[in-house]
Order: C-alpha cells, then sequence, then structure tokens
C-alpha cells in the first residue's frame, strides 16, 4: 500500500532532491536592541567594580593561602558528614513517616514540623548553648563530660546542620518512596521478599531516581549554609577569609575570594550529581544520555570521518 | 519443548487427594462494598483452573486473597491444606506473622496485569532476584536457571534487556519466567494478557499452554475464552462477587445453564 503511493509519487519529484526554499528572512530588529542594552548593562557593572577601590590583587594573592585551603577543607568535610546525617536520618524519618504505626509517624511528622519552622542558625545557637540545660554529659560508664568541652564547635555544626538537613531529606525521600508504583512492592511479597528485603532492594533502588535531583540540590544548599557555622565558632572557608581580611586590610577582597572558592566547589559538586543522576536512571530510559565526554568524542569522530569523505 | 518448564524440581510427594486451592465461603470487603460474598470452590493439583466474569464481578480480588494480598473477613481458605494468613489453634486462629507469610508466598507464584517487572533490573536479574535473595540460591547458579527459563519462555537474547526495552508480551513472559524461578506448586495470573497488543496475546498464550502441559496447577482469571476452553480443565463463572456457574469450560461455554452466563457470554464470544 504505502510502497504503492511512494511508486506513484517518485517520478514527480527531481532526482536532485525538493528545492531548498530560498526566503528573506524576517529581521528582529528587537532583538538586536535588547542584546545591545543587555551587554552595555553588564559592561557598565563590570566597569563599576573594576573602577572601584577593590584591591583586585590581594584575591590570587591570598587565594592558595594555607588557611584558606584548610577552610576549604573544612567546608567540605562539615557538607560531606552534614549531608551524611540529614540524608541517614531523612530515610529514617520518611519510613517512620509513612510507617503504620501511629506513634513513629506523628515523632516524625513533629521532628519534620520543627526543624523546617525553626532558622538553622537559631537552631545552631540552641545546640552551642545547651550548656543551660546539661550541664554534664553523662552516658555511665563510657564518657562523662562538662557539656561545653562536650559540645565543640565542630559537633555544634554538625548537629544543627545535620538534623535541620533530615527534615528536609525526610520530605524529599518520602517523595521518593511514593513515586514507586504499589505494584512494584506487590510483585516483591508474592515472590517471598520481607518488607526489608522489598524496600532494599526493589523500592529504594528506584526511588533514587526521584530522590537525587533535589539532594543534589540540597547538597550544594549545604555547602553554602556551613558558612552560618563561623557564629558557632567554627572555622571554615568563611571564617578563615573573614580572618584574613581583618588583619590583611583586604576584607572586602577575601569575601570576593570566598565567593569564587563556593562557585567552584558547586560547579564540581554539579558535575557529580550529574553523573550520579545517570547511573540511577538505568532502565528507566530506553537509552542513557550521553556523557560530555562521550558527546565530544562522537564529534571528534564526525570530523575524522568528514576528512575521510573530502 | 520436551523438558517441562518447570524444569528439574524435585516434587515432594504430596497428598493427590488434597485440593490444591480450597475455598469456604470467602468474603472480602473493600470499606462498604462487599466484593466476594461467599466463594465456595475447589482448584485440584495439576489443573487449569479459569476464572471468569464481567470487571468487578471480584474474581482479581478472589486471585489476590490466595496468596494473601488481601485479607479475608470471613470465610476459610486453604491452599495445599494450609490455611492462608493464619493458624488454627483449637477453634482459635491466629494472624501469621509477615515472615510466615513471605514463606507461604514462595511456593505460589503470581503473574500480574500490568507485569509488574521491576524496571532497574534486566530481565535475567529479575528472574535471578528472588532465588537470591529470598532462597540464598548462589548467584552463578541463579544466573544458569534464569538463562534456563528465558530460553523455555523464548527470550533467551534478551537476558541482558532491561524491561523499558522490551515489548509487553515479552515483559510479561519474563514475568512467568520469574515468578517460575521459585519453583511454585501453584501459578496465579490475573488477566495476564489484557494489557497486551492482539498481535503480542499468542505468544504469552503459547508459554502458558506449554506451562499447563507440564502438570502445573494454574488459577487464571482471563477473558480468553478461546484458551480457557482449549486448556483449561475447570471453570468457573463469577458475578456480584459469587459463583455463578462452574463446569468443564467446553460446557459451560457452549451451554450455559445461568441466564447471566449467557448474557455475559453473548457479549464476549
Amino acid at each position: 500500500m504505502t510502497a504503492d503511493t511512494e511508486k506513484a509519487a517518485a517520478p514527480e519529484t527531481p532526482a536532485a532532491g525538493p528545492q531548498a526554499i530560498k526566503a528573506v528572512p524576517v529581521r528582529h530588529y528587537g532583538r538586536y536592541l535588547t542584546a545591545v542594552i543587555a551587554i552595555g548593562l553588564l559592561a557598565s557593572i563590570v566597569y563599576a567594580f573594576g573602577q572601584g577601590k577593590i584591591n583586585w590583587h590581594a584575591v590570587p594573592d591570598y587565594f592558595f593561602d594555607d588557611r584558606i585551603l584548610t577552610g576549604v577543607g573544612k567546608t567540605l568535610l562539615l557538607t560531606v558528614l552534614s549531608m551524611v546525617i540529614g540524608i541517614v536520618g531523612g530515610i529514617v524519618l520518611a519510613v517512620m513517616r509513612l510507617s503504620k504505626n501511629p506513634v513513629t509517624s506523628s515523632i516524625a511528622w513533629f521532628y519534620i514540623w520543627f526543624f523546617r519552622g525553626t532558622p538553622v542558625l537559631v537552631q545552631l545557637f540552641v545546640w552551642f548553648n545547651l550548656g543551660l540545660v546539661f550541664q554534664y554529659i553523662n552516658l555511665g560508664p563510657i564518657y562523662k563530660d562538662y557539656w561545653s568541652s562536650f559540645m565543640t564547635p565542630l559537633l555544634t555544626a554538625l548537629l544543627g546542620l545535620g538534623l535541620n538537613e533530615a527534615a528536609y531529606m525526610a520530605e524529599i525521600c518520602r517523595a521518593g518512596l511514593l513515586a514507586v508504583d504499589e505494584g512494584q512492592t506487590e510483585a516483591s511479597h508474592a515472590l517471598g521478599m520481607s518488607h526489608a528485603k522489598t524496600l532494599r532492594r526493589i523500592v529504594i533502588p528506584q526511588a533514587m531516581r526521584v530522590i537525587v535531583p533535589p539532594t543534589g540540590n540540597e547538597v550544594i544548599n549545604m555547602l553554602k549554609t556551613t558558612s552560618l557555622v563561623a557564629a558557632v565558632q567554627f572555622q571554615e572557608l568563611f571564617r578563615y577569609a573573614q580572618d584574613i581580611g581583618q588583619n590583611s586590610g583586604a576584607p572586602v577582597e577575601m569575601y570576593f575570594l570566598a565567593a569564587a572558592w563556593y562557585l567552584i566547589m558547586t560547579s564540581i559538586l554539579s558535575v557529580g550529581q550529574y553523573y550520579v543522576e545517570r547511573y540511577y536512571a538505568r532502565g528507566s530510559s530506553r537509552q542513557l544520555p550521553a556523557t560530555p565526554w562521550q558527546k565530544v568524542r562522537a564529534h571528534l569522530g564526525s570530523f575524522s570521518s568528514r576528512k575521510v569523505a573530502v | 519443548m520436551t523438558e517441562k518448564l518447570s524444569g528439574a524440581r524435585a516434587v515432594a510427594p504430596r497428598d493427590p487427594s488434597v485440593p490444591m486451592v480450597k475455598s469456604e465461603g470467602v468474603h472480602k470487603s473493600f470499606g462498604p462494598v462487599e466484593v466476594l460474598q461467599g466463594i465456595d470452590l475447589e482448584v485440584k493439583a495439576g489443573e487449569v483452573f479459569c476464572l471468569i466474569g464481567p470487571s468487578g464481578s471480584g474474581k482479581s480480588t478472589f486471585l489476590r486473597c490466595i496468596n494473601h494480598l488481601e485479607k479475608i473477613n470471613a470465610g476459610r481458605l486453604y491452599v495445599d491444606g494450609e490455611l492462608v494468613g493464619y493458624r488454627q489453634k483449637g477453634d482459635r486462629l491466629y494472624e501469621l506473622k509477615d515472615s510466615e507469610v513471605a514463606l507461604k508466598r514462595r511456593d505460589i507464584g503470581m503473574v500480574f496485569q500490568r507485569f509488574n517487572l521491576f524496571p532497574h533490573l534486566t530481565a535475567a536479574e529479575n528472574v535471578m532476584e528472588a532465588p537470591v535473595q529470598v532462597k540464598g540460591v548462589s548467584k552463578a547458579q541463579a544466573r544458569e536457571r534464569a538463562t534456563q527459563l528465558l530460553e523455555r519462555v523464548g527470550l533467551a537474547d534478551k537476558a541482558g534487556n532491561y524491561p523499558s526495552q522490551l515489548s509487553g508480551g515479552q515483559q510479561q513472559r519474563v514475568a512467568i519466567a520469574r515468578a517460575l524461578a521459585m519453583d511454585p506448586k501453584l501459578m496465579l495470573f490475573d488477566e495476564p494478557t489484557s494489557a497486551l497488543d492482539p498481535e503480542l496475546v499468542g505468544d504469552v498464550l503459547d508459554v502458558m499452554r506449554d506451562l499447563a502441559e507440564s502438570g502445573m496447577t494454574m488459577v487464571v482469571v482471563t477473558h480468553e475464552m478461546g484458551f480457557a476452553r482449549e486448556v483449561g480443565d475447570s471453570l468457573v463463572f463469577m458475578d456480584g462477587g459469587v459463583v455463578v456457574e462452574s463446569g468443564h469450560p467446553r460446557e459451560v461455554l457452549t451451554d450455559p445453564q445461568h441466564e447471566r452466563t449467557k448474557a455475559f457470554l453473548s457479549k464476549v464470544l
């Protein structure tokens, strides 16, 4: 049937194929104008910063300063540890929230309500000053100390950031778990798999596809939020940058330096997120998207094949 | 296809007089809606038992009660002589623990209307998952068995494909292989061909026919009257949560006694 119509249509079209249309394109003058205005504004902002009383040379001078590098390391450490607490806590809270036990689900609800509803800076100060409530920490024979010497800046920062993060991660994980079709649980149960195995082997791997993108967002957010812990005496990138700024007489320059470091780290994290997402996409799309590296190689391949053709 | 689908299963000597499934006055309600209103039936070991009826008649619900995916509200349901979901001591019933229910489900394979393959695992991994995770079979052994089973359902070359890369008919055949990997003594089919393109139905029915010939006990909820007539040993017509008519498929389908059955069959045949 289709073959017949093709045959019938074939003689009418010339052998060289249909003639390409050559027409005068519409000129979008508005576009030119807005582009010029935008570039002009950008240039004036850059010029203003260049003209300001900012000693730009201080930035490269201190960019790889030992203190800055230590600060970068501590910021990364704090981000990773806080996110680990946040993710583990979030999964536990999400499972509690979805459990049939009304007590555990209410507790999880209350936790999320409280930690999501108060600013993280306030939480950090509360953790730091809990010595007013607990004078000592006494874990029987294992550990006993004054609260003030137990609650180091690092522990304060970790608890403050991690527990707050757990509340957000709980909602993200819950959304992920709910996104998995109920038929998956049924099929797994019908095969004789236990609740725990079903969750671990079947539901969570599928939930990850939904959980990873917002979690990447959370990691990047967390990296930036760590700058708040300077308030509870923890030394990280922002705090070190401030200190250098006060001693070297270039305080504002050091803020730019810190901003540059934060940008570098968040950029690297975004690349990492791309690959994690790609990993969990297996099975959900028929063909995985190519990695940037694969795309580059494919282009190189097409260039070389073109050369061969010429 | 001389080798049987059920493979090298060591069949435990069982009393052939004990029915594989026995249902006595089974009731099931979802809230105020009484979906099953007293189901009495018996599935003999080795037979292909077909359940037909209009949608909403409770046939799928009844099937799901057999492996305790749904809890029954009244009556008694036995699989291979053992109560489903409960333990009886004296005249008192004790609910089974989740782990005990899981243990019983190992022996009952189930095939769903919407396949429910695990999308993050390849076809072979889908088949291997339960033997490895539930029975503790070694991965190498499970892979070998998965290869055999996929070959039997005609999908040896698709072992490494993810479900999204397979057609509906291929997915359903993988789902059958997945259920068979647990060496079940009973297979439940919940409208296995209803979500398939008409072209693909045949492949799945062929696999089921083959399975029936191997002597597997099968309870099949279906709209495929041709399959029921050819392969079925018993047939039950359900409507409104009760069994309206039952008997040999050929008799019920060609010479229905009940008005309701006649009306239903005149529409589907």
